[in-house]
């Protein structure tokens, strides 16, 4: 059997919440998935389908109960949240989250760039990083990068979603973990942070994972997709068929196999 | 009058640099850290039993430093590792070190009167020099010679070591572990992220602040001439309240700028102390209370004066739209109206 290098993989996964008591939960339920250098995969599924959870249980911020986590091939289901991250990127919801707001532009991406570097008493702002961040801000055609130190709380949501984007992927990281980045957004803003975000995963072929509510960008973006639904993968669309997928498609699709309609207005109407 | 203003500026350079270490705890790291009040002490109590007991001052001193150090980090410890909340990790700390504080020193005062400190020293060294003589001319000439300062020497010498300080954290602050201490009390979801270990940074953080707190006591000790465990009480208010005043006047564009609004802070608050208590009616016991009040109105003001100049500015704005539509309504009406009439036509 011919094997190829995983990227991410997961094995068994299985996660419940407040095990035991009437409130329980499963919200993880024996998951597998792969992904192989370069994939980008969209997941989508209605509220509570364990979307969010999976993504927290890869970064580390959840332990799973049953099942490992391998990243570029190494272990890391006991790692800690901060040791993990030098492996990946990772973009929330919030735009706030990405960023610390008193401190400068510079400084923010200073702070992103030791991530995979053990931090020193060095200065971390020095000419040639200024130099460097400077190109790196152009790639976003934001004019950001005359704006080095300005405090990143001046910026808008939009600004600083896109900055969050790029402290989480310059770095060129193992693999780059995006959690409705684009949500809480308006519809131009979000369209920019969707383009930006298949350029700079295009230039540095990152390995991706992208959660959204938004069926049509997850049809758009990625070579890869995947349904979840109570915590299990329900639907795994590879490359071949995603190119013909439509909403409707996929919306039918989830009726045949579950037998009820996508229960999630949001996720229909977006 | 001038010599109460100059002993008071006096502390408050030494002061600046406990204000300095509140600031890292409780701006930087944004955690209301009580421990002050022991730390403070325990650097004076270190030192001092250090001092008394024949040891180099300025070794003494440095001594002290580290203890306050070590003090920091159990709290940090406490609050990470043990997740305790951060001010009740502070308060345990704070109440342990007052035994602790009571073994050091193995009494609840000691006398440091005439023995010899690292401000004897320099005292003795700068009087070497010629520099009280020189600026106490200076001030004669321009008749202020009534009642003079001796101590030109040690001001000038406390001055630079807390400006070396102060530069010192300036660059700590840009250092890429600064920032990630930095981004430690501003967004640690992000700096975790960012794979920095939060817990030992909140740590380093407690740690330097605490460092530097003791440094300052021992100082406090060596200028007044005595350590008593009771020394510290209050101390967190103090630093608070310099931190406050000085941000509230001189602004935090900066990191340098910050700090430098801090020890003005440490300064101003001395100084209007001093000014109180020389009030008929008000009693040194009174201390506490001026510095409760000084920092109550420290933190309201900005936003009473804040407040009345956004009244302001919207009256002003309103008064000048009233205008505008009065002027149209006048003169510029017949043009308004021209205007008005032409896109008609289009």
């Amino acid at each position: 059997m011919e094997r190829v290098k995983a990227m991410l993989q997961l094995n068994q996964i299985h996660k419940i919440f407040n095990e035991g008591t009437p409130d329980e939960k499963i919200a993880i339920d024996h998951v597998n998935l792969t992904l192989k250098p370069g994939d980008f995969v969209t997941v989508i599924g209605s509220n509570g389908a364990g979307k969010s959870t999976l993504m927290n249980i890869i970064s580390g911020v959840l332990v799973p109960d049953v099942g490992d986590i391998h990243i570029d091939g190494k272990n890391v289901t006991g790692m800690s949240e901060y040791k993990r991250s030098k492996m990946i990127g990772r973009v929330f919801q919030d735009p706030m989250a990405g960023t610390a707001p008193s401190m400068t532009i510079e400084e923010n991406l200073a702070m992103a760039y030791s991530r995979n570097k053990t931090r020193t008493f060095k200065k971390g702002v020095t000419k040639k990083r200024r130099d460097y961040f400077r190109e790196v801000l152009e790639s976003l055609h934001l004019g950001l990068e005359n704006r080095l130190s300005a405090k990143v709380g001046l910026l808008s949501g939009g600004e600083r979603q896109a900055l969050s984007l790029l402290m989480a992927t310059f770095t060129e990281p193992a693999i780059l973990l995006l959690d409705e980045h684009t949500a809480a957004l308006d519809p131009s803003r979000a369209e920019l942070i969707t383009n930006l975000t298949r350029e700079i995963v295009g230039k540095y072929q990152l390995t991706t994972l992208m959660v959204t509510h938004n069926m049509q960008q997850a049809i758009d973006l990625g070579n890869r997709l995947i349904m979840m639904d109570k915590g299990q993968i329900i639907l795994e669309v590879d490359a071949e068929n995603k190119k013909d997928l439509t909403i409707e498609g996929l919306l039918e699709e989830f009726k045949r196999i579950r037998g009820v309609q996508m229960a999630s207005d949001r996720a229909v109407l977006s | 009058m001038f010599t109460a203003i100059f002993g008071s500026f006096e502390a408050g350079i030494i002061y600046a640099i406990m204000a300095l270490g509140v600031y890292l705890s409780f701006r930087i790291l944004d955690f209301p850290d009580l421990t002050v009040d022991g730390s403070f002490v325990t650097g004076a109590a270190l030192s001092a039993v250090l001092i008394a007991g024949g040891v180099n001052p300025f070794l003494a001193t440095v001594l002290a430093l580290f203890a306050g150090f070590a003090a920091g980090c159990m709290t940090g410890l406490l609050h990470t590792f043990g997740k305790i909340n951060n001010l009740l990790s502070g308060i345990l700390m704070m109440i342990a070190l007052y035994s602790i504080n009571l073994r050091i020193m193995g009494r609840s005062n000691i006398p440091l009167l005439n023995t010899e400190t690292s401000f004897t020293k320099i005292g003795t060294f700068s009087d070497s020099l010629g520099i009280d003589t020189f600026f106490n001319s200076l001030l004669t000439m321009i008749g202020l010679g009534d009642s003079l300062p001796d101590t030109w020497g040690i001001l000038i010498f406390m001055i630079i070591v807390t400006f070396v300080i102060k530069w010192l954290t300036d660059l700590f602050l840009q250092t890429e572990i600064g920032l990630a201490v930095r981004a430690t009390g501003n967004n640690k979801q992000m700096i975790r992220s960012l794979s920095a270990n939060t817990n030992l940074l909140t740590i380093l953080g407690l740690g330097l602040s605490n460092a530097l707190v003791a440094f300052s006591g021992a100082l406090i000790a060596q200028q007044g001439g005595f350590a008593d465990v009771g020394m510290g009480i209050g101390m967190i208010v103090i630093g608070l309240a310099s931190v406050i005043i000085g941000e509230a006047l001189f602004g935090t564009k900066s990191i340098a700028r910050a700090t430098l609004a801090v020890i003005g802070g440490a300064i101003i608050y001395r100084i209007v102390v001093t000014l109180a208590l020389r009030v008929e009616f008000l009693d040194p016991g009174d201390m506490k209370v001026i510095t409760a009040l000084i920092v109550i109105i420290a933190l309201t003001a900005p936003k009473i004066v804040d407040h009345s100049k956004e009244k302001k500015r919207k009256a002003r704005r309103r008064q000048e739209k009233l205008s505008m539509l009065q002027a149209s309504a006048d003169g510029k009406g017949e043009s308004y109206a021209a205007i008005e009439s032409d896109s008609q036509d289009f």
